[in-house]
């Protein structure tokens, strides 16, 4: 860490850095602020008005927090907000304990094999979200998937199940396909982690009678923390753009068991109802959203500074 | 340093693209010919015209028309063979984009959200007029009827195009009645071929039943499926219910749903009890019918002529699935056997872009194909039934377009059927998702007479505005 | 629970057995696309799913390659020759990626030295900013975007998808994180010795975070490759898609040519796959490094 002293600075220093800070920040601000920012800013004014697809304005007549109120009454909102923590919930601690496994079986494994294992777990990643979506709705299909085929065949299931037809099972066929495509970069980043854990501190550790699982969280788990941290914060990244999935699987049925606010925003803003192109209500829906992933980031970002 | 050259080097490229970009887009094609439009006009698309026109242009050189898959009108080879022909006598130039029911509304909204919408739309009337056209976005097209055309157009399908306001919103090209259809190899096998009408194509709500247990007890398994994961042909599972014991969806002002009937929650609740059918929140009409076509599901209740002669836009044969069985449309099952079927107008309706060169280029489209000659190869591309009996002052007589067609004649045994066109009701677009939604809620057991009340009341509240 | 010698043997034995299992439930998708591009028709519509290909057939992408027809590209009213629509989106996506990738790490190696070695004012807040916008999802700004990109006359083209990409601040932050381990002291040399900003950024600094750029760069052709929902918003016309939207396209409209949507998947996976393939190597280093600041 550089440690300029900031007491120490001139004002002339002061504003060369300043004016060098900004012109090497200014072209990512441009983009930053152009088009996260500014959209951001209009999304939070146009949630108190009734802005929508029918008046040409960009922004309709000011209603107060109506929108927000009928929020909290939208049922489907709910179950959405819902079915959007429960990916999130269920999916970053999965995609972090599976990849943690995973890697600890493999990192000791010798070159080729290692990365063979790493280059298959992540293939899904790579195969492309459409793509991987495309051929799991066939392999799900109620009548000609092959999962049903295969159940049914070996006896394990008497009749099939229509995964993404049911709404028990639908919101997980999804997080399973969301699971498969998510887990490739932990593996890489956990292996490598592994492989740079202090070696002397587990042969101390070991001399002194510790158990490989003692081992394993007492030292490496802990030099690690760091590594975690960052999948933590990739993987909730990746749980939010679960978007794919659900337009070209579900539409976020069956009734909307698979509804995230993620698609209810599309599906305000765009499909054919009486109530399409409800942007002043779609950008509500966006605002609540931003403020429960802002405080989600900000919990994150504390435990990192802790570390 | 070399890093630095690759640098530079990278920049400039970034810099020209984006350049290049932009520069590209503000000269809209439409523009190139002077006009009284503002020059704020949004623009659909930066190609330029493809080749140079033989006629010279009257206004606007290129208009887009979007298409959602209404029989061969979804598929590029037929389509640009039409617009070739159109592009050629009057110099305009057509780029066509191909909508899915799927997701072909998301876009069109979209687009009408970026000030871009297309030029031209072809679709029905519960899209075009009690929707976008009911919102304001279309033109109004009754300059282009005159009462020649009135007596020449089936008055319900122009009945069904005209918004409450007077304004046409829609010109109908084609219509048909929406049936079901029935693979015949697996009737014959599971001895179920005494319960239909080969001949006229009826059934009754029994004989029906009587089927579905027959084949039930033959395959053991889902024969046919109430299909309801999105209003993608939801006409059939409409049709199917009200048929059965005579239920309503509307009343017949079209100011009301009233599908709360409980003739409908018997049919509902009979449908539901039936082994051989599930109602399946996985499958849109367009999946059932591919199960249909692939031989999984015994019978489709989204089926209609185009379908019949083509059945999947598979091409591999008229009136066969993809294992070669023979397929029979039928009608629904009704009480008496007379069924009431749902039908289907398709046509061209013109977003108001505020550019005035491109709105008449895009009429001058809908006389071409609308009322001329060529109307015979805009309907046969259909594959559905002209809403005209003639064209172009009476001059080209439609009446005989499928005239040596065995399966079409077949089918207009059908047409009588046809019944009222409600799919123009205040609040439809709300009431087709309540529709589909209860139909998931029944599905996975709800009560059902709750699900209707719910559903119906969200129909109603949709009517209502 | 504690785990001795003998049973730790058989603890490993277990492991490779699920580790295998797994492996292959990982590739069967990957398998079930490539298999499925080359079915005929027979076993595509076979209730009874058909693992092998009876006979590997090219149908599926000669369907695939005459359903749709575009200009091979289009750059300033140049127009290519009309291809299959197909390879119009492989190009499309391809550029899009490209271009996405080079202006974040350009944009965001020069942001994220700023955010860490350049003490202005104002630079907490924007960290702040940048953190906070990192995970939120493009669905909440969708209609403002939309509209924005509509006046700056950028919707259905590729840009409107590379620029809120760019935009995004990921990079911005794992290039902070990278820069940080630059010494001051060497910045301060450099500086001494009276090197320009730029040039102690290009000679000094650009060197230094190479790892760091390598790994963004990763980072963002994947994500850019796969964010398919800014592409869906954002282009209307077919031959402005990319190859994703195209396939997902393709499947909204004949979600049973099972075949013709797995030679499209195909098409849309291989190219990544092989790239990924070949550059295995620094694809874990490059995401390794991203981490080891991170």
């Amino acid at each position: 860490m550089a440690k300029q002293q900031q007491s120490k600075m001139s004002r002339a220093l002061q504003r060369r850095e300043n004016v060098a800070g900004y012109l090497f920040m200014l072209p990512s601000l441009i983009f930053f602020l152009g088009f996260v920012i500014i959209p951001m800013f209009i999304c939070i004014i146009t949630s108190l008005t009734n802005t929508n697809m029918h008046d040409p304005g960009m922004f309709g007549s000011f209603i107060g927090l109506k929108n927000f109120t009928d929020l909290a009454q939208d049922a489907v909102f709910l179950k959405g907000l819902a079915n959007t923590f429960v990916i999130v919930i269920v999916s970053v601690p999965a995609v972090c304990a599976f990849s943690l496994w995973v890697s600890s079986a493999i990192y000791k494994l010798s070159g080729p094999v290692l990365s063979a294992f790493r280059c298959i777990f992540y293939l899904p990643v790579v195969t492309g979200s459409v793509a991987v979506t495309v051929v799991w709705k066939w392999m799900y299909d109620n009548y000609t998937g092959i999962l049903n085929s295969a159940l049914t065949s070996t006896g394990i299931l008497e009749k099939g199940i229509n995964w993404l037809g049911d709404p028990k099972t639908a919101l997980w066929c999804i997080i399973v396909i969301l699971f498969t495509t998510s887990v490739g970069q932990p593996i890489v980043l956990y292996v490598s982690a592994l492989g740079n854990v202090d070696q002397t501190l587990v042969e101390a550790a070991q001399v002194d009678g510790a158990t490989d699982l003692q081992v394993f969280w007492k030292i490496k788990w802990a030099q690690m923390m760091p590594t975690t941290l960052y999948i933590l914060v990739i993987t909730t990244i990746n749980s939010f753009q679960c978007f794919a999935l659900i337009q070209l699987l579900t539409q976020g049925g069956p009734k909307h068991a698979t509804d995230t606010v993620m698609y209810y925003i599309y599906y305000t803003a765009f499909k054919l109802t009486e109530q399409a192109g409800h942007f002043g209500y779609a950008n509500a829906m966006g605002v609540v959203l931003a403020i429960f992933i802002g405080a989600l980031s900000a919990l994150q970002f504390r435990l990192a500074k802790e570390k | 340093m070399k890093i630095k050259k690759v640098l530079a080097l990278l920049l400039a490229m970034v810099m020209t693209m984006a350049l290049v970009a932009c520069g590209g887009n503000q000269n809209p094609p439409a523009d190139k010919t002077p006009d009284p439009a503002p020059s704020t006009t949004p623009e659909d698309n930066k190609t330029p015209d493809p080749e140079p026109a033989p006629a010279e242009p009257a206004g606007a050189t290129e208009i887009s028309l979007w298409t959602y898959p209404i029989g061969k009108w979804g598929d590029e080879a037929t389509v640009k063979t039409l617009t070739d022909a159109f592009t050629a006598k009057t110099g305009i130039a057509v780029k066509v984009e191909y909508l899915a029911y799927a997701d072909g509304d998301d876009k069109v909204n979209t687009a009408i959200t970026a000030n871009a919408a297309p030029d031209l739309v072809m679709e029905g009337p519960e899209r075009l007029v009690a929707n976008w056209g009911a919102n304001g976005k279309m033109v109004d097209l009754s300059d282009l009827i005159d009462d020649t055309d009135r007596s020449e157009l089936n008055a319900a399908a122009l009945a069904a195009c005209t918004h409450t306001t007077g304004a046409i919103y829609e010109y109908p090209v084609v219509m048909t009645a929406h049936c079901m259809a029935i693979n015949r190899n697996a009737f014959e096998e599971a001895g179920a071929l005494q319960y239909i009408n080969e001949d006229t194509h009826t059934w009754t709500t029994q004989q029906f039943i009587d089927a579905v247990a027959a084949l039930y007890a033959h395959y053991g398994q889902t024969v046919g499926a109430v299909f309801c994961a999105g209003q993608g042909g939801d006409q059939g599972t409409r049709a199917l219910i009200n048929n059965m014991y005579g239920g309503t969806f509307t009343n017949a002002e079209h100011t009301r749903y009233t599908w709360d009937d409980p003739l409908n929650i018997k049919a509902l609740e009979q449908l539901k009890s039936m082994d051989g059918i599930e109602f399946d929140a996985s499958l849109a009409g367009g999946d059932e019918i591919a199960k249909f076509y692939q031989g999984a599901l015994k019978m489709a209740f989204c089926w209609n002529i185009a379908q019949q002669v083509n059945p999947n836009s598979a091409n591999t044969g008229a009136e066969k699935t993809v294992t070669g069985d023979d397929i029979v449309f039928m009608s629904f099952p009704s009480e008496d056997g007379n069924a009431s079927l749902q039908g289907g107008i398709w046509g061209f309706g013109i977003f108001d872009n505020g550019d005035q060169a491109r709105i008449d280029a895009a009429k001058e489209f809908i006389r071409f194909f609308c009322d001329s000659e060529n109307t015979v190869d805009a309907v046969k591309a259909a594959n559905y039934f002209a809403t005209r009996s003639s064209a172009a002052d009476g001059s080209v007589d439609l009446s005989g377009v499928w005239a040596d067609d065995a399966i079409m004649n077949e089918y207009t045994k059908l047409m009588p059927f046809l019944g009222d066109y409600y799919q123009i009701t205040t609040g439809w677009a709300g009431a087709r998702t309540a529709w589909w939604n209860m139909l998931q809620a029944v599905g996975t057991g709800d009560d059902v007479a709750a699900a209707v009340a719910a559903g119906v009341a969200e129909a109603n509240a949709a009517a209502a505005g | 629970m504690k785990i001795q010698s003998g049973r730790s043997r058989a603890y490993k034995i277990f492991s490779i057995v699920v580790l295998v299992i797994l492996a292959i439930l990982f590739l069967f998708p990957l398998y079930w696309i490539l298999t499925g591009a080359f079915k005929p028709a027979q076993d595509i519509y076979n209730p009874d799913p058909v693992f092998w290909p009876t006979e590997w057939v090219a149908t599926n992408f000669q369907n695939l390659f005459k359903k749709r027809t575009a200009p091979l590209f289009s750059l300033v009213g140049l127009e290519g020759p009309v291809a299959p629509a197909a390879f119009r989106w492989l190009v499309n996506s391809v550029f899009m990626a490209v271009m996405s990738m080079l202006l974040t790490c350009i944009t965001a190696a020069m942001a994220g030295y700023a955010l860490a070695k350049k003490r202005f004012v104002g630079r907490a807040i924007l960290f702040s900013l940048i953190v906070c916008a990192m995970a939120l999802p493009k669905q909440v700004i969708l209609i403002p975007l939309l509209k924005e990109m509509s006046a700056l006359k950028l919707y259905d083209s590729l840009w409107a998808v590379i620029f809120p990409t760019v935009g995004w601040p990921f990079g911005v932050f794992l290039m902070k994180q990278f820069s940080e381990s630059i010494p001051g002291e060497i910045l301060e040399a450099t500086r001494i010795d009276g090197a320009s900003e730029a040039k102690t950024f290009i000679t000094v600094v650009l060197p230094m975070v190479k790892p760091g750029i390598g790994a963004l760069a990763i980072f963002t052709f994947i994500n850019a490759w796969n964010d398919y929902f800014m592409q869906l918003v954002m282009l209307a016309s077919g031959e402005n898609y990319t190859i994703a939207l195209g396939i997902a396209t393709l499947q909204a409209e004949t979600s049973i040519d099972m075949g013709l949507l797995m030679a499209g998947a195909a098409l849309a996976s291989i190219p990544i796959i092989t790239v990924f393939l070949i550059f295995q190597k620094y694809f874990t280093q490059g995401i390794t490094m991203g981490a080891v600041k991170g």
